[in-house]
C-alpha cells in the first residue's frame, strides 16, 4: 500500500534521487558509536537539532492559548497549567526543552571545538554556528518574560539595564528593545513577535546554511 | 521475502530499515502524544448547563402573545468569566405549559425581531400568522416560533429549557426542535 503510493509519486515526480541526495550517504566510521562508543559525541548537533523540532512543534501548540497581551498573558498562561488537557506537561516540554536546547547546542560546540573541527575549510559554518548561538540565546531571552510573571518581568528588568549599559546608545538601545521606555505592554508584543516570528525564521535559515555546509564539506576527519 | 540464495526470512537491509523506521515513528509518536489532546481539549467541556434567573415570573408570561426578556447568564471562555447577556421569548403554549424561544434565526444567526409596537408592547401579527421576522433572509416564525418553510429557515426556533422555581423562570441549556 504505502509502497503503491510511494512509486506512484516517485513515477511522476522522482523523488527518489532528491531525498536520497539529502538522506542517503555514508556515516564515516570515526563518528560512528557502533564502531567506538566515545563517538556518540557527534551526535550532539543531531540531538540539538531534535530537541529544536520539538520546540517548535510544542511552541505551536502552546500559542493556540497563549495571549501576547499584558492583561491576559498571565492567566492563559495559568488557563495551560491548570485547565488544557496535558497543558502541564506541553508547556513542560517547551519549559524543559529551552534549557536541553542550549546544553546541547553547547556540548555540540565543545565537540567541534575539541577535535578542531572549526578549522579550515570550516571556519565559515563556525561563524555560522556562532550566529546561531546568538539566535538560540534570544529565544531564551524573549521566551522568559512571556508568562509575565514577577520572574518574567524582573529578569526582563535586569536584561534591559544590562542594555543600557551599553556606552553612548545603550538608552537607544534599551527604547527599542522594550518599545519605550516602560517596560510593558509594548515590551510584551514585541517580544513575543521576535519569539515565534522573527527568531524561528533567522534560525531556520541559518540551520539551513549550517546543513548545506555540512553536507557540502563532509564531518571533518578523524583526530 | 528471499534473499539471493533463496532463504526465507529478512534482509539485513530490510532489518535495519525496519528497525530504523519503527524508532523514528516510536519517537515522533512521543511527541505528538501529549500535543493531540492538548489541542482538542475543547472536546473535553461542557458548555454551561446551569440555569439562571429570567427575572420573569410565571404570571408574567401570556399565552396571545410572546414577552421578550433579557438576562444575564454566566460564562466561561477560556479563562474569562463574564455575566453575558441573554434574550428570550416567553408564551404559555396550548396546554398552558412555559416556552422560552431563542431570537436567534435557525437559518444563519441574525436576530429575530417580534411583533410590536412603538412601546415595545407585543400586538398581533400583520399577516395573522407570522409574528417573529428575521431581518435578514425574509425567514418568518409563528408566535410559537414554527418556521415560514417557504424561506430560508428549515427548524423553528430552539427552545430554552425551563424551570420554575418558587414562582421565578429560571433559563437553562439551549435545544433544537424539530425541522
Ligand atoms: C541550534 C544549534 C545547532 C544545531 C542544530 C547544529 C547542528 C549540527 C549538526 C547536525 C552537525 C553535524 C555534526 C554533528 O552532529 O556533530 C553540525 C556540525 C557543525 N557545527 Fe553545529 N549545530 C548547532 C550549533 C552550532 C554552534 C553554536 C557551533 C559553533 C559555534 C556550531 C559549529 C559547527 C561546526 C563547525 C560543524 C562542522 C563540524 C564537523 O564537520 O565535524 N554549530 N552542527
Ligand atoms: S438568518 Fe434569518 S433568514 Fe437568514
Amino acid at each position: 500500500m504505502f509502497k503503491k503510493t510511494y512509486d506512484w509519486i516517485d513515477e511522476r515526480l522522482g523523488i527518489t534521487p532528491i531525498w536520497r541526495d539529502i538522506a542517503d550517504h555514508d556515516v564515516p566510521a570515526h563518528v560512528n558509536p557502533a564502531n567506538k562508543m566515545s563517538a556518540f559525541v557527534y551526535c550532539f548537533g543531531g540531538l540539538t537539532f531534535l530537541i529544536i523540532v520539538t520546540q517548535i512543534l510544542s511552541g505551536m501548540f502552546l500559542a493556540m492559548y497563549y495571549v501576547p497581551d499584558i492583561v491576559n498573558a498571565y492567566r492563559s498562561v495559568q488557563y495551560i497549567t491548570d485547565e488544557v488537557l496535558l497543558g502541564q506537561i506541553v508547556r513542560g516540554m517547551h519549559f524543559w526543552g529551552a534549557s536541553l536546547v542550549i546544553i546541547m547546542m553547547f556540548l555540540h560546540m565543545l565537540r567541534v571545538f575539541f577535535t578542531g573541527s572549526y578549522k579550515a575549510p570550516r571556519e565559515m559554518n563556525w561563524v555560522v554556528g556562532v550566529l546561531i548561538f546568538f539566535v538560540v540565546m534570544g529565544f531564551g531571552f524573549t521566551g522568559y518574560l512571556l508568562p509575565w510573571d514577577q520572574k518574567a518581568y524582573w529578569a526582563t528588568a535586569v536584561g534591559a539595564q544590562i542594555a543600557e549599559s551599553v556606552p553612548w546608545i545603550g538608552k537607544y538601545i534599551k527604547t527599542v528593545l522594550i518599545g519605550g521606555d516602560v517596560l510593558g505592554a509594548l515590551t510584551l508584543t514585541r517580544f513575543f513577535a521576535i519569539h515565534v516570528f522573527f527568531l524561528p525564521a533567522g534560525l531556520l535559515g541559518l540551520l539551513g546554511l549550517h546543513f548545506i555546509m555540512i553536507r557540502k564539506q563532509g564531518i571533518a576527519g578523524p583526530l | 521475502m528471499s534473499d539471493k540464495n533463496g532463504k526465507q526470512g529478512l534482509s539485513r537491509r530490510q532489518f535495519l530499515s525496519y528497525a530504523l523506521g519503527g524508532t523514528g515513528a516510536f519517537m515522533a509518536a512521543t511527541i505528538a502524544a501529549p500535543l493531540v489532546p492538548f489541542a482538542i481539549d475543547p472536546l473535553t467541556r461542557t458548555s454551561g448547563g446551569g440555569f439562571a434567573d429570567s427575572g420573569l415570573k410565571e404570571s408574567d408570561v401570556k399565552s396571545d402573545f410572546p414577552t421578550m426578556v433579557d438576562f444575564k447568564v454566566h460564562r466561561k471562555d477560556g479563562w474569562i468569566e463574564e455575566n453575558v447577556k441573554m434574550r428570550a421569548w416567553l408564551i404559555k403554549d396550548e396546554s398552558g405549559k412555559i416556552m422560552a424561544m431563542s431570537p436567534i434565526c435557525t437559518h444563519l444567526g441574525c436576530q429575530v425581531a417580534g411583533t410590536v409596537d412603538g412601546n415595545g408592547n407585543p400586538k398581533p401579527s400583520e399577516d395573522g400568522e407570522w409574528w417573529f421576522h428575521c431581518p435578514c433572509h425574509g425567514g418568518r416564525y409563528t408566535i410559537y416560533g414554527i418556521n415560514d418553510k417557504a424561506k430560508p429557515p428549515q427548524r423553528p426556533l430552539d427552545l430554552y429549557e425551563v424551570k420554575v422555581e418558587g414562582g421565578k423562570i429560571m433559563l437553562g441549556a439551549i435545544s433544537q426542535r424539530k425541522a
